[in-house]
């Protein structure tokens, strides 16, 4: 794999490679298109920052994404939308079965939710406000052009908060991210990937660059021979003669967390006997941190790529704690990202890793139940919402009950291989790394299995043998909207803002 | 020990029939695809020595693919196959499956074609049309329903007692802990609520089977290795001629077609799958894919029969069939989590095991050597199996909640109870798994 240094960053959205933490403001709105030409003609010199590094770092910053009927109104025609990912097509309430699978049932069920939930009442576009304190109401008022407001309608605002180092709950928050390997020199060869590695092919989170496979992600490409307006695209990699409408794009999938701060601290501190002590404990073990990012799983010896030795609250693994009896195996971090590599701990050459791929040689009968976290990773760009509330406010029986929660964003190239397989196969599945009938203690539903076996509770692994079982969780986290979205290139967005009006309708 | 068997019945039916069919075996479901174990037309719940089983239909949806290869596609009737896993032999179950289900088997058996409305001897019909796997996966060679009932029975048990005899004696002194426990399980024992049977003891005929093809394989294929030897060298010319020139197929599994399939997936913590589809042309394609199912079958009796399959530990029963006279191959499984589970443990854990059998499979994505590539080329990977999937009309699985892993648990538990641990540590161990 050849390294490029050069990465086009000035075509890749900000958001892509930016947290962008010193602009603490934030604005977010669902809009509806009502003048497909006015929007076209708006986003043609729409402000959108691109991720071009700047000194000082720019005090405002404008990132806009599009639902698939967002892209459709725009003009953007079937052929191209069609080879987008299916389930970007269909959408993340648009089937039960989708529902069904990340968990969106019972009081998650995209009919109670409050945007997005409904079809035909899906956004068209996700337009993401930044700016430093203070500024977001000029920022407002040149992004909001008369043309603006002649191309859009607001469908909501999406609450926000200025931006904390903590979550709702009151864990720092957003400690652990993949590092993008913008120049591509980590291989992706699964003899190369023994062990975790924090460094994630850009394929994993943009479009039209090799993945973790080494493989390109199918996306929309053009033939410019066909489509004139097509040429100003960048050329798809994987095939020269064709452009590449998704490169430097990414997915952004977007779920409002609604978070019960006074009922999961109450229900931590009736469960800890109203210690302190142990109420701190109970909450960590849930998480797999400390309120302040501790780690509670020990660190590794081992070197990870792209965590510094020095940064102890991202700097380990599970492999010392295989069973969980120091960070529970159940714990929402653990599930999140169970930092595995590609094999189970002790291979170190060509004997040892045949021996593993054929099964054998295991210490423990769950040491491989998780492989390959690389194939399943999200870089996440949350903002959260609500009013701070301390745990020692919240356990008071009048805390306040405001709305608080988290606006979940993350950005992948794959939906169903990375947020949805993450949502399902490990943050709510009931038997994950052989857990026994649990979901994630924060996110996950309580329903019971089909035989009617229990999953509302927590376990948490003693080194004297017996678990210690918290049981009867509440849901802490309830679904409240969410969509998935394209966020486009800036060259793809100059292709939606120049493509002709089709025989497609362009209003709405 | 009790080894476990496997029956398949295939019957063709008519185009005129098929609506009424699905109709008929839709009846059978409480939740789209999933069986209700007391359905009047095969009462599943009532077979206590039946682990799982399905009906559906073989539908050569992707026929046409074998046209890249300059061939006309064969005919391929719509097919109706009830296929199920069993403790014991399978003739013996067959009969029981005609006395207790007899009549609502004879009600869908009737819309396939061959089965006249006076046919009497439904045990004889049934057995006419058994097909044999090719290869044949068990998790766990040995471990009946009974047991795997039993064994759920007694962890839940221990489970709610440890928890409170914790509260009561706190959890350092482990000897009393265990004791306790172990008197427990005797008091429930003796009040008739759990029950341990022991093995029964393995029929002598399978054992002495058993051993001859243990022993009979290595010792025919040591006996063909200077064969062997000599055809590798034009064996893998070829091989690699057709890995350049076979061609390979991209397509996308349509919308309509992935919402049969996921419409009937995730209800619970295990799920079902079939796949059907053509070999690809050529003799050596056919052999490769008969030698390797060979192989596959072999080390699936002999080698991975305590609860894996090389690094995979959710799949609890799969087979390989051949049928249109080798032209077609069919596999099914049953495996833990979600589909795209299922699918990231085939391609990370098992690519190279996929690759040697079903890169003679048409659609598969192409392979280098036979083990390289291929399921590693993920999206090719997906779309090919997605696109040869078939659903199934009514699956039965006899302990849902329980995963592979659960059930392995739950018999190292067992053991714990029936074994006295050596040591403070290993009591610890055995302690954690309650």
């Amino acid at each position: 794999m050849k390294p490029s240094p050069n990465f086009e960053f000035d075509d890749l959205q900000a958001l892509l490679r930016f947290g962008s933490g010193h602009l603490t403001e934030t604005h977010f709105m669902l809009l509806q298109i009502k003048d497909a030409d006015a929007a076209r003609q708006w986003l043609s010199t729409a402000p959108v920052s691109s991720a071009t590094a700047t000194r000082p770092p720019p005090d405002t910053s404008l990132q806009i994404a599009f639902s698939v009927d967002g892209l459709r109104t725009m003009g953007l025609q079937e052929h191209i939308i069609k080879d987008f990912s299916d389930e970007f097509i269909t959408g993340l309430a648009g089937d039960e079965s989708r529902s069904r699978r990340l968990g969106d049932t019972g009081a998650n069920a995209p009919e109670h939710w409050e945007w997005g939930g409904k079809s035909g009442q899906t956004p068209h576009v996700l337009l993401m406000l930044y700016a430093q304190n203070g500024k977001m109401e000029d920022w407002k008022k040149t992004v909001e052009t008369k043309l603006f407001k002649r191309a859009f309608k607001l469908f909501m605002t999406l609450p926000t908060t200025e931006l904390e180092a903590k979550e709702p709950f009151g864990f720092i928050d957003g400690i652990s991210q993949p590092k993008i390997d913008w120049a591509q020199q980590q291989s992706t060869d699964l003899h190369e990937r023994d062990n975790y590695s924090n460094r994630l092919a850009v394929g994993e989170v943009v479009l039209g660059y090799r993945n973790e496979y080494g493989h390109y992600t199918p996306r929309p490409l053009i033939d410019p021979q066909q489509d004139i307006h097509a040429t100003s695209l960048p050329d798809a990699e994987d095939e020269p003669a064709m452009k590449d409408f998704g490169r430097n794009g990414s997915y952004l999938v977007i779920r409002q967390l609604h978070q019960d701060v006074p009922g999961f601290w109450q229900f931590i501190d009736a469960a800890s006997d109203a210690d302190p002590e142990k109420r701190e404990q109970l909450a960590a073990s849930m998480v797999g941190r400390e309120r302040d990012g501790t780690p509670l799983a020990p660190a590794t010896p081992n070197h990870i790529p792209g965590i510094a030795w020095q940064n102890r609250d991202n700097h380990f693994t599970y492999e010392l704690d295989p069973g969980g009896t120091r960070c529970p195996v159940s714990a929402h971090i653990r599930r999140s990202n169970p930092r595995t590599g590609d094999y189970p701990p002790g291979v170190s050459g060509f004997f040892s890793r045949i021996i593993k791929a054929l099964g054998f040689g295991q210490n423990r009968p769950d040491e491989d139940l998780i492989a390959s976290s690389r194939f399943h990773r999200l870089l996440r760009r949350g903002r959260s919402y609500g009013p701070r509330l301390t745990p020692e406010d919240a356990i008071k029986p009048d805390a306040s009950t405001e709305p608080r929660g988290l606006q979940f964003i993350c950005l992948v190239a794959n939906i169903s291989r990375q947020f949805e397989f993450v949502q399902n196969a490990w943050n709510i599945s009931s038997k994950f790394g052989g857990v026994q009938n649990e979901r994630d203690p924060l996110l996950g539903i309580r329903a019971p299995l089909l035989n009617g076996e229990e999953t509302d509770h927590f376990n948490h692994p003693h080194p004297s043998g017996p678990m210690r079982t918290t049981a009867h969780l509440p849901q802490f986290i309830t679904v409240r909207g969410g969509s998935y979205f394209f966020m486009p290139g800036l060259r793809a967005l100059q292709y939606l803002a120049t493509t002709p009006a089709t025989d497609s309708d362009s209003s709405s | 020990m009790t080894p476990q068997s496997t029956f398949m019945i295939v019957a063709v039916v008519s185009d005129v029939q098929i609506k009424k069919l699905r109709q008929l075996l839709a009846t059978m479901n409480y939740i789209p695809g999933h069986a209700n174990p007391d359905n009047s037309l095969v009462p599943f719940g009532r077979f206590d020595r039946l682990h799982f089983a399905r009906f559906m239909i073989i539908e050569a949806i992707t026929a046409d693919e074998i046209k890249e290869f300059g061939i006309t596609p064969r005919p391929w009737p719509l097919t109706l196959a009830f296929f199920g896993d069993i403790d014991g032999d399978k003739d013996s179950f067959l009969a029981e499956l005609t006395e207790h289900a007899g009549s609502g088997l004879k009600k869908i058996f009737s819309l396939c074609e061959g089965f006249s409305k006076d046919e009497n001897n439904l045990l004889e019909w049934m057995k006419q049309r058994d097909i044999q796997p090719q290869a044949n996966y068990i998790n766990w060679i040995g471990r009946t329903v009974k047991q795997v009932h039993e064994e759920a029975a007694l962890h839940k048990s221990l489970r709610r007692y440890l928890q409170k005899i914790v509260d009561d004696i706190g959890r350092e002194n482990t000897l009393d802990l265990r004791q306790k426990l172990l008197s427990h399980i005797e008091l429930e024992k003796y009040a008739g609520r759990l029950s341990l049977t022991p093995p029964e003891p393995t029929p002598i005929g399978w054992k002495i089977r058993n051993l001859l093809h243990l022993i009979g394989v290595p010792f025919i294929l040591l006996l063909a290795t200077p064969f062997f030897l000599l055809i590798a060298p034009f064996y893998l010319i070829r091989l690699r001629m057709l890995e350049r020139s076979d061609p390979e197929l991209f397509i996308r599994p349509d919308h309509a077609h992935l919402q049969k399939l996921t419409v009937q997936e995730d209800y619970d913590v295990t799920n079902q799958y079939n796949v059907f589809g053509d070999v690809k042309p050529g003799l050596l394609r056919l052999l490769t894919f008969k030698f390797m199912l060979f192989m596959l079958d072999y080390a699936a009796r002999h080698i991975y029969k305590r609860g894996f399959l090389t690094r995979v530990r959710t799949i609890h029963f799969a087979r390989w069939v051949f049928m249109d006279n080798n032209h077609r191959a069919f596999f099914a499984s049953n495996y833990d989590g979600n589909h795209e589970s299922y699918m990231d443990d085939f391609i990370n854990k098992l690519g190279w095991g996929l690759n040697l059998s079903f890169s003679n499979a048409v659609g598969y994505p192409t392979t280098n050597w036979l083990i390289k590539d291929g399921a590693h080329r993920e999206l090719p990977f997906k779309y090919t199996q997605r696109r040869h999937q078939l659903p199934s009309e009514v699956w039965y699985k006899a302990y849902p909640g329980l995963t592979a892993t659960d059930l392995a648990r739950n018999s190292r538990i067992r053991h714990g109870v029936e074994n006295r641990q050596s040591s403070e540590k290993e009591i610890r161990e055995w302690l954690s798994l309650i």
